[in-house]
Protein backbone atom coordinates (compact mmCIF):
# COMPACT_ATOMS: atom_id res chain seq x y z
CA UNK A 1 0.00 0.00 0.00
CA UNK A 2 1.43 3.00 -1.15
CA UNK A 3 0.76 6.19 0.76
CA UNK A 4 0.31 9.80 -2.09
CA UNK A 5 2.92 11.90 -1.69
CA UNK A 6 0.23 14.48 -1.35
CA UNK A 7 -0.69 13.64 1.80
CA UNK A 8 3.63 13.15 3.33
CA UNK A 9 3.55 16.66 2.26
CA UNK A 10 0.56 17.78 3.54
CA UNK A 11 1.73 16.24 7.31
CA UNK A 12 5.06 17.42 6.54
CA UNK A 13 4.41 21.01 5.76
CA UNK A 14 1.49 20.70 9.21
CA UNK A 15 4.84 19.80 11.17
CA UNK A 16 6.80 22.54 9.75
CA UNK A 17 3.98 25.56 10.69
CA UNK A 18 3.48 24.08 14.16
CA UNK A 19 7.41 24.04 14.71
CA UNK A 20 7.63 27.61 13.18
CA UNK A 21 4.38 29.15 15.63
CA UNK A 22 6.24 27.36 18.40
CA UNK A 23 9.82 28.95 17.61
CA UNK A 24 7.30 32.24 17.45
CA UNK A 25 5.17 31.63 20.62
CA UNK A 26 7.11 29.73 23.31
CA UNK A 27 9.48 31.52 25.43
CA UNK A 28 11.73 28.68 27.28
CA UNK A 29 14.80 27.86 24.89
CA UNK A 30 14.47 24.16 25.41
CA UNK A 31 10.80 24.49 23.98
CA UNK A 32 12.35 26.09 21.19
CA UNK A 33 14.65 24.45 20.52
CA UNK A 34 12.30 21.00 20.32
CA UNK A 35 10.30 23.11 17.74
CA UNK A 36 13.32 23.29 15.73
CA UNK A 37 14.20 19.80 15.65
CA UNK A 38 10.13 19.12 14.42
CA UNK A 39 11.08 21.86 11.57
CA UNK A 40 13.63 19.45 10.90
CA UNK A 41 12.10 16.49 11.04
CA UNK A 42 9.24 17.75 8.62
CA UNK A 43 11.83 18.28 6.23
CA UNK A 44 13.26 14.68 6.56
CA UNK A 45 9.42 13.50 6.27
CA UNK A 46 9.25 15.44 2.92
CA UNK A 47 12.36 14.34 2.09
CA UNK A 48 11.53 10.63 2.59
CA UNK A 49 8.44 11.25 0.91
CA UNK A 50 9.62 12.54 -2.44
CA UNK A 51 12.35 9.85 -2.47
CA UNK A 52 9.86 7.14 -2.74
CA UNK A 53 7.61 8.55 -4.71
CA UNK A 54 10.21 9.50 -6.92
CA UNK A 55 12.16 6.39 -6.25
CA UNK A 56 15.02 7.79 -6.06
CA UNK A 57 17.88 7.34 -3.05
CA UNK A 58 19.44 10.73 -2.93
CA UNK A 59 16.38 11.62 -0.53
CA UNK A 60 16.77 9.42 1.83
CA UNK A 61 21.15 9.91 1.90
CA UNK A 62 20.22 13.81 2.65
CA UNK A 63 18.23 12.43 5.65
CA UNK A 64 20.75 10.27 7.27
CA UNK A 65 22.91 13.92 6.58
CA UNK A 66 19.96 15.99 8.24
CA UNK A 67 19.63 13.85 11.33
CA UNK A 68 23.23 13.64 12.46
CA UNK A 69 23.79 17.25 11.85
CA UNK A 70 20.53 18.12 14.05
CA UNK A 71 22.37 15.95 16.52
CA UNK A 72 25.59 17.78 16.52
CA UNK A 73 23.26 20.86 16.73
CA UNK A 74 21.89 19.29 19.79
CA UNK A 75 24.79 18.86 21.40
CA UNK A 76 26.28 22.40 21.31
CA UNK A 77 22.22 23.89 21.93
CA UNK A 78 22.13 21.99 24.96
CA UNK A 79 25.74 23.21 26.46
CA UNK A 80 25.04 26.50 25.64
CA UNK A 81 22.02 26.49 27.61
CA UNK A 82 23.71 24.86 30.26
CA UNK A 83 26.08 27.54 30.48
CA UNK A 84 23.65 29.80 30.51
CA UNK A 85 21.73 28.12 33.04
CA UNK A 86 24.53 28.13 35.13
CA UNK A 87 25.48 32.26 35.07
CA UNK A 88 21.47 33.18 35.14
CA UNK A 89 19.78 30.65 36.61
CA UNK A 90 16.74 30.72 33.88
CA UNK A 91 16.44 29.49 30.55
CA UNK A 92 13.41 31.96 29.82
CA UNK A 93 14.09 34.36 26.46
CA UNK A 94 12.18 37.09 27.62
CA UNK A 95 14.92 37.48 30.67
CA UNK A 96 17.77 37.15 28.52
CA UNK A 97 17.84 40.78 27.74
CA UNK A 98 21.12 42.26 28.25
CA UNK A 99 21.34 43.04 24.69
CA UNK A 100 18.22 44.55 23.27
CA UNK A 101 16.31 42.34 20.93
CA UNK B 1 27.06 3.26 -10.30
CA UNK B 2 31.17 4.06 -9.72
CA UNK B 3 32.52 4.89 -6.11
CA UNK B 4 36.02 4.66 -6.56
CA UNK B 5 37.72 7.46 -5.53
CA UNK B 6 41.08 9.30 -7.11
CA UNK B 7 43.71 11.50 -6.61
CA UNK B 8 42.00 14.44 -8.25
CA UNK B 9 38.91 13.72 -5.82
CA UNK B 10 40.75 14.67 -2.99
CA UNK B 11 43.10 16.77 -4.56
CA UNK B 12 39.83 19.10 -5.62
CA UNK B 13 39.24 19.79 -1.56
CA UNK B 14 42.87 19.37 -0.29
CA UNK B 15 42.70 23.15 0.93
CA UNK B 16 39.64 21.95 3.27
CA UNK B 17 41.58 18.31 4.09
CA UNK B 18 44.58 20.72 4.93
CA UNK B 19 42.39 22.82 7.51
CA UNK B 20 40.16 20.01 8.98
CA UNK B 21 43.40 17.47 10.08
CA UNK B 22 45.65 20.75 11.15
CA UNK B 23 42.65 21.72 13.10
CA UNK B 24 43.03 18.35 14.92
CA UNK B 25 46.39 18.97 15.45
CA UNK B 26 45.60 22.25 17.26
CA UNK B 27 43.42 20.64 19.94
CA UNK B 28 45.66 17.28 20.13
CA UNK B 29 48.82 20.10 20.64
CA UNK B 30 46.83 22.11 22.80
CA UNK B 31 46.14 18.73 24.90
CA UNK B 32 49.75 17.11 24.63
CA UNK B 33 52.30 19.49 23.27
CA UNK B 34 54.64 22.06 25.07
CA UNK B 35 51.71 24.21 23.46
CA UNK B 36 49.82 25.50 26.48
CA UNK B 37 51.29 28.74 24.99
CA UNK B 38 48.80 30.65 23.09
CA UNK B 39 51.73 31.81 20.51
CA UNK B 40 52.84 28.69 19.33
CA UNK B 41 49.30 27.85 18.70
CA UNK B 42 48.51 30.83 16.79
CA UNK B 43 51.61 29.81 14.89
CA UNK B 44 50.41 26.71 13.96
CA UNK B 45 46.67 27.87 12.89
CA UNK B 46 48.68 30.18 10.72
CA UNK B 47 51.28 27.79 9.22
CA UNK B 48 47.98 25.86 7.95
CA UNK B 49 46.02 28.78 6.59
CA UNK B 50 49.01 29.67 4.46
CA UNK B 51 49.71 26.26 3.15
CA UNK B 52 45.83 26.21 2.47
CA UNK B 53 46.50 29.29 0.65
CA UNK B 54 49.41 27.87 -1.15
CA UNK B 55 47.18 24.73 -2.08
CA UNK B 56 44.62 27.14 -3.37
CA UNK B 57 46.85 29.33 -5.17
CA UNK B 58 48.41 26.41 -7.46
CA UNK B 59 45.25 25.05 -8.41
CA UNK B 60 44.18 28.07 -9.88
CA UNK B 61 42.59 28.29 -13.19
CA UNK B 62 42.68 24.25 -13.32
CA UNK B 63 39.02 23.92 -12.50
CA UNK B 64 39.21 20.73 -10.84
CA UNK B 65 36.00 18.37 -10.26
CA UNK B 66 35.70 16.07 -7.58
CA UNK B 67 33.18 13.53 -6.00
CA UNK B 68 31.13 12.92 -9.53
CA UNK B 69 31.20 16.49 -9.49
CA UNK B 70 29.88 17.41 -6.31
CA UNK B 71 32.43 19.61 -5.23
CA UNK B 72 34.64 21.75 -7.34
CA UNK B 73 38.00 24.30 -7.08
CA UNK B 74 36.93 26.29 -9.68
CA UNK B 75 38.23 29.68 -10.05
CA UNK B 76 35.28 30.90 -7.94
CA UNK B 77 35.46 29.06 -5.24
CA UNK B 78 39.35 29.37 -5.60
CA UNK B 79 38.71 33.22 -4.97
CA UNK B 80 36.63 32.97 -2.28
CA UNK B 81 38.65 30.34 -0.35
CA UNK B 82 41.21 33.21 -0.69
CA UNK B 83 39.11 35.79 1.18
CA UNK B 84 38.33 33.04 3.77
CA UNK B 85 41.55 32.30 4.56
CA UNK B 86 42.68 36.17 4.62
CA UNK B 87 39.35 36.57 7.34
CA UNK B 88 41.08 33.84 9.40
CA UNK B 89 44.37 35.03 9.37
CA UNK B 90 43.78 38.43 10.29
CA UNK B 91 41.64 37.10 13.35
CA UNK B 92 43.94 34.66 14.62
CA UNK B 93 46.79 37.86 14.38
CA UNK B 94 43.49 40.01 16.13
CA UNK B 95 43.43 37.25 18.93
CA UNK B 96 46.72 36.15 20.19
CA UNK B 97 46.19 38.64 23.29
CA UNK B 98 42.90 38.91 23.31
CA UNK B 99 42.20 35.25 23.63
CA UNK B 100 44.89 34.98 26.46
CA UNK B 101 43.65 37.89 28.54
CA UNK B 102 40.18 36.79 28.19
CA UNK B 103 40.68 33.21 29.41
CA UNK B 104 39.57 31.48 26.38
CA UNK B 105 40.49 28.13 25.78
CA UNK B 106 43.28 28.57 23.51
CA UNK B 107 43.22 25.00 21.79
CA UNK B 108 39.54 25.44 21.11
CA UNK B 109 39.22 28.41 19.78
CA UNK B 110 42.29 28.17 17.21
CA UNK B 111 40.51 24.57 16.07
CA UNK B 112 37.22 26.36 15.70
CA UNK B 113 38.33 29.04 13.51
CA UNK B 114 40.07 26.67 11.59
CA UNK B 115 36.59 24.24 11.33
CA UNK B 116 34.56 27.26 10.56
CA UNK B 117 37.00 28.18 7.87
CA UNK B 118 37.10 24.79 6.26
CA UNK B 119 33.30 25.10 6.27
CA UNK B 120 33.10 28.58 4.14
CA UNK B 121 35.58 26.93 1.65
CA UNK B 122 33.01 23.99 1.71
CA UNK B 123 30.30 25.93 1.19
CA UNK B 124 31.73 28.05 -1.55
CA UNK B 125 32.78 25.14 -3.48
CA UNK B 126 29.81 23.09 -3.86
CA UNK B 127 28.18 22.19 -6.67
CA UNK B 128 25.44 19.88 -4.46
CA UNK B 129 22.91 21.15 -2.43
CA UNK B 130 23.87 18.37 0.52
CA UNK B 131 27.51 19.64 0.11
CA UNK B 132 26.22 23.58 0.53
CA UNK B 133 24.46 22.29 3.33
CA UNK B 134 27.02 20.37 5.03
CA UNK B 135 29.51 23.13 4.35
CA UNK B 136 27.39 25.65 6.38
CA UNK B 137 26.84 23.27 9.11
CA UNK B 138 30.17 22.89 9.80
CA UNK B 139 30.71 26.79 9.48
CA UNK B 140 27.20 27.69 12.00
CA UNK B 141 28.12 24.53 14.41
CA UNK B 142 31.61 26.14 15.11
CA UNK B 143 30.91 29.76 14.83
CA UNK B 144 27.68 29.04 17.29
CA UNK B 145 30.54 27.74 20.11
CA UNK B 146 32.92 30.73 18.76
CA UNK B 147 30.15 33.34 19.95
CA UNK B 148 30.19 31.70 23.48
CA UNK B 149 33.60 31.42 24.31
CA UNK B 150 33.51 33.36 27.31
CA UNK B 151 31.56 30.81 28.84
CA UNK B 152 31.57 33.05 32.58
CA UNK B 153 30.58 36.33 30.77
CA UNK B 154 26.40 36.26 30.26
CA UNK B 155 26.59 38.60 27.39
CA UNK B 156 28.33 36.32 25.45
CA UNK B 157 26.05 33.42 26.27
CA UNK B 158 23.23 35.30 25.56
CA UNK B 159 24.85 36.04 22.25
CA UNK B 160 25.73 32.71 21.90
CA UNK B 161 21.68 31.30 22.78
CA UNK B 162 20.55 34.00 20.21
CA UNK B 163 22.88 32.80 17.42
CA UNK B 164 22.12 29.26 18.11
CA UNK B 165 18.07 29.54 18.09
CA UNK B 166 17.62 31.56 15.19
CA UNK B 167 20.82 29.93 13.07
CA UNK B 168 19.25 27.02 13.55
CA UNK B 169 15.92 28.06 12.56
CA UNK B 170 17.00 29.20 9.19
CA UNK B 171 18.89 26.17 8.69
CA UNK B 172 15.08 24.84 8.97
CA UNK B 173 13.90 26.84 6.46
CA UNK B 174 16.62 26.79 3.93
CA UNK B 175 16.34 23.02 4.22
CA UNK B 176 12.48 22.91 4.08
CA UNK B 177 12.95 24.90 0.80
CA UNK B 178 16.37 22.14 -0.71
CA UNK B 179 13.32 19.77 -0.08
CA UNK B 180 10.93 21.65 -1.85
CA UNK B 181 13.40 21.86 -4.63
CA UNK B 182 14.19 18.01 -4.51
CA UNK B 183 10.56 17.10 -4.83
CA UNK B 184 9.96 19.36 -7.89
CA UNK B 185 13.15 18.76 -9.96
CA UNK B 186 14.26 15.39 -8.82
CA UNK B 187 17.62 16.15 -8.10
CA UNK B 188 20.18 17.70 -5.62
CA UNK B 189 22.90 18.81 -8.11
CA UNK B 190 22.57 22.30 -8.81
CA UNK B 191 23.44 22.39 -12.62
CA UNK B 192 20.69 19.02 -13.02
CA UNK B 193 18.43 21.87 -11.28
CA UNK B 194 18.96 23.92 -13.50
CA UNK B 195 18.65 21.71 -16.68
CA UNK B 196 15.22 20.53 -15.01
CA UNK B 197 13.91 24.38 -14.66
CA UNK B 198 14.22 24.72 -18.45
CA UNK B 199 11.40 22.59 -18.48
CA UNK B 200 8.12 23.98 -18.50
CA UNK B 201 6.22 21.45 -16.42
CA UNK B 202 9.10 22.27 -13.76
CA UNK B 203 8.53 25.46 -14.10
CA UNK B 204 5.62 26.23 -13.80
CA UNK B 205 5.48 23.83 -10.49
CA UNK B 206 4.35 25.90 -7.28
CA UNK B 207 6.70 23.62 -5.31
CA UNK B 208 9.92 24.71 -7.09
CA UNK B 209 8.79 28.28 -6.67
CA UNK B 210 8.06 27.41 -2.81
CA UNK B 211 11.12 25.73 -2.60
CA UNK B 212 13.46 29.25 -4.33
CA UNK B 213 11.29 31.61 -1.68
CA UNK B 214 12.39 29.35 1.62
CA UNK B 215 15.98 28.67 0.16
CA UNK B 216 15.98 33.17 0.32
CA UNK B 217 14.31 33.35 3.38
CA UNK B 218 17.43 30.77 5.12
CA UNK B 219 20.00 32.40 3.34
CA UNK B 220 18.36 36.20 4.10
CA UNK B 221 18.97 34.94 7.99
CA UNK B 222 22.24 33.77 7.07
CA UNK B 223 23.46 36.97 5.58
CA UNK B 224 21.22 39.40 7.65
CA UNK B 225 19.06 41.29 5.44
CA UNK B 226 16.67 43.08 6.29
CA UNK B 227 14.01 41.65 7.80
CA UNK B 228 15.92 38.92 9.00
CA UNK B 229 18.30 40.57 10.34
CA UNK B 230 17.43 41.01 14.20
CA UNK B 231 19.74 38.73 15.45
CA UNK B 232 22.92 40.22 14.18
CA UNK B 233 23.55 43.45 16.83
CA UNK B 234 22.77 41.57 19.35
CA UNK B 235 25.18 38.50 18.69
CA UNK B 236 27.92 41.28 16.95
CA UNK B 237 27.65 42.77 20.37
CA UNK B 238 27.88 40.09 22.72
CA UNK B 239 30.51 37.86 21.22
CA UNK B 240 33.85 38.07 21.95
CA UNK B 241 35.36 40.96 19.85
CA UNK B 242 37.92 39.04 17.70
CA UNK B 243 34.91 36.41 16.61
CA UNK B 244 32.30 39.25 16.10
CA UNK B 245 35.29 40.28 13.31
CA UNK B 246 35.40 37.10 12.09
CA UNK B 247 31.48 36.61 11.64
CA UNK B 248 30.83 40.01 10.32
CA UNK B 249 33.38 39.36 7.58
CA UNK B 250 34.13 35.46 7.03
CA UNK B 251 30.60 33.71 7.02
CA UNK B 252 28.60 36.62 5.18
CA UNK B 253 30.52 36.56 2.38
CA UNK B 254 30.75 32.87 2.81
CA UNK B 255 26.56 32.58 2.57
CA UNK B 256 27.33 35.08 -0.53
CA UNK B 257 28.96 32.92 -2.20
CA UNK B 258 27.19 29.53 -1.41
CA UNK B 259 23.91 31.49 -3.00
CA UNK B 260 25.11 32.73 -5.99
CA UNK B 261 26.20 29.24 -6.52
CA UNK B 262 22.12 28.01 -5.55
CA UNK B 263 20.74 31.26 -7.51
CA UNK B 264 23.01 31.51 -10.35
CA UNK B 265 24.45 27.67 -10.83
CA UNK B 266 20.57 26.17 -9.80
CA UNK B 267 17.92 28.54 -10.20
CA UNK B 268 19.46 30.68 -13.17
CA UNK B 269 16.05 29.86 -15.85
CA UNK B 270 14.13 31.72 -12.33
CA UNK B 271 16.85 34.92 -12.05
CA UNK B 272 13.65 37.33 -13.35
CA UNK B 273 12.21 36.30 -10.26
CA UNK B 274 14.60 36.26 -7.93
CA UNK B 275 16.19 39.67 -8.86
CA UNK B 276 13.09 41.52 -8.35
CA UNK B 277 12.79 39.83 -4.76
CA UNK B 278 16.20 40.49 -4.16
CA UNK B 279 16.10 43.94 -5.56
CA UNK B 280 13.60 44.97 -2.96
CA UNK B 281 15.81 43.61 0.10
CA UNK B 282 18.82 44.96 -0.88
CA UNK B 283 16.85 48.84 -0.66
CA UNK B 284 15.69 48.00 2.52
CA UNK B 285 18.21 46.15 3.89
CA UNK B 286 21.26 49.19 2.93
CA UNK B 287 18.50 51.72 4.21
CA UNK B 288 17.82 50.15 7.51
CA UNK B 289 20.85 49.03 8.22
CA UNK B 290 22.56 52.71 7.42
CA UNK B 291 19.44 54.31 9.24
CA UNK B 292 20.01 52.43 12.19
CA UNK B 293 23.25 52.58 12.36
CA UNK B 294 23.07 56.53 12.62
CA UNK B 295 21.51 55.94 16.12
CA UNK B 296 24.18 54.16 17.87
CA UNK B 297 26.56 54.72 20.48
CA UNK B 298 28.18 51.93 20.86
CA UNK B 299 30.84 51.49 18.21
CA UNK B 300 30.80 47.84 17.92
CA UNK B 301 27.04 47.59 17.34
CA UNK B 302 27.35 50.34 15.08
CA UNK B 303 29.50 48.05 12.69
CA UNK B 304 27.02 45.50 13.45
CA UNK B 305 24.41 47.38 11.41
CA UNK B 306 27.42 48.70 9.15
CA UNK B 307 27.58 45.07 8.57
CA UNK B 308 23.93 44.96 7.74
CA UNK B 309 24.42 48.02 5.17
CA UNK B 310 27.43 46.51 3.13
CA UNK B 311 25.80 43.09 2.93
CA UNK B 312 22.67 45.41 0.98
CA UNK B 313 25.27 46.83 -1.10
CA UNK B 314 26.73 43.09 -2.28
CA UNK B 315 23.30 42.08 -2.97
CA UNK B 316 22.82 44.98 -5.17
CA UNK B 317 25.91 43.39 -7.28
CA UNK B 318 23.79 39.85 -6.87
CA UNK B 319 21.09 41.84 -8.39
CA UNK B 320 22.79 42.98 -11.30
CA UNK B 321 24.65 39.59 -11.86
CA UNK B 322 26.22 38.66 -14.82
CA UNK B 323 29.99 38.73 -15.18
CA UNK B 324 30.28 42.28 -13.95
CA UNK B 325 28.24 42.24 -10.82
CA UNK B 326 29.11 38.82 -9.58
CA UNK B 327 32.60 40.13 -10.08
CA UNK B 328 31.80 43.78 -8.65
CA UNK B 329 30.85 40.84 -5.54
CA UNK B 330 33.91 39.25 -5.20
CA UNK B 331 36.00 42.38 -5.13
CA UNK B 332 33.90 44.15 -2.75
CA UNK B 333 34.12 40.83 -0.34
CA UNK B 334 37.60 41.45 -0.14
CA UNK B 335 37.53 45.07 0.60
CA UNK B 336 35.22 44.68 2.99
CA UNK B 337 37.16 41.91 4.69
CA UNK B 338 40.14 44.09 4.93
CA UNK B 339 38.46 47.19 5.74
CA UNK B 340 36.07 45.69 8.34
CA UNK B 341 38.43 43.25 10.14
CA UNK B 342 40.58 46.36 10.58
CA UNK B 343 38.35 48.19 12.28
CA UNK B 344 37.46 45.47 14.39
CA UNK B 345 41.28 45.63 15.50
CA UNK B 346 41.71 49.01 16.41
CA UNK B 347 38.73 48.02 18.70
CA UNK B 348 40.52 44.76 20.16
CA UNK B 349 43.92 46.70 20.45
CA UNK B 350 42.10 48.71 22.65
CA UNK B 351 40.64 46.73 24.65
CA UNK B 352 43.19 46.98 28.02
CA UNK B 353 42.90 43.06 30.36
CA UNK B 354 39.28 42.90 29.65
CA UNK B 355 37.99 45.99 29.83
CA UNK B 356 36.97 46.86 25.98
CA UNK B 357 36.54 50.41 25.08
CA UNK B 358 33.42 50.98 22.65
CA UNK B 359 31.49 53.69 23.09
CA UNK B 360 32.40 56.87 20.79
CA UNK B 361 33.23 58.86 24.06
CA UNK B 362 35.90 56.09 24.45
CA UNK B 363 37.80 57.63 21.42
CA UNK B 364 37.90 61.30 22.57
CA UNK B 365 41.12 62.78 21.56
CA UNK B 366 42.28 59.36 20.26
CA UNK B 367 43.87 60.34 17.09
CA UNK B 368 46.51 62.41 18.95
CA UNK B 369 46.91 59.70 22.37
CA UNK B 370 48.18 57.41 19.47
CA UNK B 371 48.32 58.86 16.19
CA UNK B 372 49.51 55.61 14.72
CA UNK B 373 46.29 53.92 15.33
CA UNK B 374 44.07 57.16 14.51
CA UNK B 375 45.45 57.45 11.09
CA UNK B 376 44.51 53.11 10.52
CA UNK B 377 41.23 54.09 12.21
CA UNK B 378 40.71 57.08 9.69
CA UNK B 379 41.28 54.77 7.24
CA UNK B 380 39.16 51.70 7.75
CA UNK B 381 36.43 54.56 8.46
CA UNK B 382 37.02 56.41 4.76
CA UNK B 383 36.98 52.68 2.82
CA UNK B 384 33.63 51.94 4.83
CA UNK B 385 32.15 55.22 3.76
CA UNK B 386 33.10 54.52 0.44
CA UNK B 387 35.72 57.85 0.01
CA UNK B 388 38.16 57.25 -3.32
CA UNK B 389 41.85 56.08 -2.55
CA UNK B 390 40.08 53.19 -0.75
CA UNK B 391 38.97 49.65 -1.35
CA UNK B 392 35.79 50.65 -0.15
CA UNK B 393 35.20 53.31 -3.27
CA UNK B 394 36.87 50.59 -5.42
CA UNK B 395 34.27 48.06 -4.60
CA UNK B 396 31.05 50.22 -4.34
CA UNK B 397 32.71 51.86 -7.69
CA UNK B 398 32.42 48.21 -9.39
CA UNK B 399 28.93 47.87 -7.63
CA UNK B 400 27.22 50.93 -8.92
CA UNK B 401 29.04 51.14 -12.64
CA UNK B 402 27.99 47.34 -13.15
CA UNK B 403 24.32 48.26 -11.66
CA UNK B 404 23.82 51.26 -14.26
CA UNK B 405 25.43 49.36 -17.19
CA UNK B 406 22.52 47.08 -17.06
CA UNK B 407 20.02 49.72 -16.45
CA UNK B 408 19.34 49.59 -12.57
CA UNK B 409 19.38 53.11 -12.10
CA UNK B 410 17.02 53.21 -9.35
CA UNK B 411 18.62 50.86 -7.35
CA UNK B 412 22.36 52.78 -7.94
CA UNK B 413 20.44 56.39 -6.67
CA UNK B 414 19.31 54.19 -3.86
CA UNK B 415 22.40 52.41 -2.97
CA UNK B 416 24.59 56.71 -3.37
CA UNK B 417 22.28 57.72 -1.23
CA UNK B 418 22.67 54.71 1.19
CA UNK B 419 26.80 55.68 0.78
CA UNK B 420 25.74 59.54 1.62
CA UNK B 421 24.26 58.30 4.81
CA UNK B 422 26.72 56.53 6.17
CA UNK B 423 30.06 59.00 5.87
CA UNK B 424 27.68 61.08 8.96
CA UNK B 425 28.78 57.64 11.24
CA UNK B 426 31.73 56.83 9.77
CA UNK B 427 32.65 60.06 10.63
CA UNK B 428 31.60 60.15 13.62
CA UNK B 429 34.63 58.32 14.71
CA UNK B 430 37.00 60.26 12.79
CA UNK B 431 35.10 63.83 14.35
CA UNK B 432 35.73 62.19 18.15
CA UNK B 433 39.13 61.16 17.44
CA UNK B 434 40.70 64.65 16.20
CA UNK B 435 38.34 67.33 16.85
CA UNK B 436 37.02 66.78 20.64
CA UNK B 437 39.63 66.67 23.95
CA UNK B 438 39.92 63.68 25.82
CA UNK B 439 38.31 63.50 28.68
CA UNK B 440 38.48 61.63 32.16
CA UNK B 441 37.37 58.58 30.76
CA UNK B 442 38.47 58.52 27.56
CA UNK B 443 41.45 56.42 26.41
CA UNK B 444 44.61 58.58 27.96
CA UNK B 445 47.73 56.47 26.71
CA UNK B 446 48.27 54.78 23.91
CA UNK B 447 47.21 51.19 23.99
CA UNK B 448 50.25 48.24 24.64
CA UNK B 449 51.89 47.55 21.74
CA UNK B 450 51.25 43.92 20.22
CA UNK B 451 53.41 42.97 17.07
CA UNK B 452 50.56 40.42 16.14
CA UNK B 453 47.94 42.71 16.75
CA UNK B 454 49.52 45.80 14.67
CA UNK B 455 51.23 43.31 11.83
CA UNK B 456 47.38 42.36 11.44
CA UNK B 457 45.88 46.14 11.44
CA UNK B 458 48.49 47.18 9.32
CA UNK B 459 48.02 44.44 6.90
CA UNK B 460 44.61 45.61 7.17
CA UNK B 461 45.15 48.96 6.13
CA UNK B 462 47.85 48.18 3.36
CA UNK B 463 45.16 46.16 1.84
CA UNK B 464 42.27 48.57 2.32
CA UNK B 465 44.89 51.03 0.38
CA UNK B 466 45.97 48.73 -2.40
CA UNK B 467 42.71 47.62 -2.98
CA UNK B 468 41.89 51.91 -3.60
CA UNK B 469 44.54 52.57 -5.55
CA UNK B 470 45.59 49.46 -7.62
CA UNK B 471 42.01 47.57 -8.10
CA UNK B 472 42.79 46.26 -11.26
CA UNK B 473 44.76 42.98 -10.04
CA UNK B 474 42.00 42.10 -7.80
CA UNK B 475 39.36 43.66 -10.35
CA UNK B 476 41.03 41.05 -12.91
CA UNK B 477 41.35 37.58 -10.64
CA UNK B 478 37.40 38.62 -9.83
CA UNK B 479 35.94 38.70 -13.04
CA UNK B 480 37.91 36.22 -14.19
CA UNK B 481 36.81 33.66 -11.53
CA UNK B 482 33.27 34.10 -12.47
CA UNK B 483 33.58 33.99 -16.13
CA UNK B 484 33.01 30.14 -16.01
CA UNK B 485 29.63 30.86 -13.56
CA UNK B 486 28.18 33.31 -16.23
CA UNK B 487 29.25 31.52 -19.77
CA UNK B 488 27.52 28.59 -18.31
CA UNK B 489 24.03 30.15 -17.57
Amino acid sequence: MNVPVEHVLTLSAILFTIGVAGVILRRNAIIVFMNIELMLNSVNLGFIGFAAAMDSMVGVMFVFFILVVAAAEAVIGLAIMVEIFRNKGTLNIDELNLLKW
Amino acid sequence: MNFSLSATDFLTILPELILCGMGMVVLLFDLFGSGRNTANLAWLTLLSLLAAGYADITMMGQNLMGFSGTVTADDFSIAFELIFLSVTALTVLLSTRYVHERGMGYGEYYSLLLFATAGMMLMASSLDMLMIFIGLEILSLSSYILCGMLRRDARSNESALKYFLLGAFATGFLLYGMMLLYGATGTIRLREIAEALRHEEVFVNPIAWMGMGMILVGFGFKIALVPFHMWTPDVYEGAPTTVTAFLSSGPKAASFAALIRILVEGLSPMQEQWSQVLWVLAVITMTLGNVVALQQDNIKRMLAYSSIAHAGYILVAVVVGGAEGLGAVVFYALAYTFMNTGAFGVLILTADRGRERLTFEDFRGFGFVSPALGVAMFIFMLSLAGIPLTGGFAGKFQIFKSAIDQGYIWLTVIGMLNSVVSIYYYLRIVVVMYMQPAGDDSLQEPPRASIPLYTAIALAAAGVIYLGIFPSGWIGISLQSVSLLTAGG
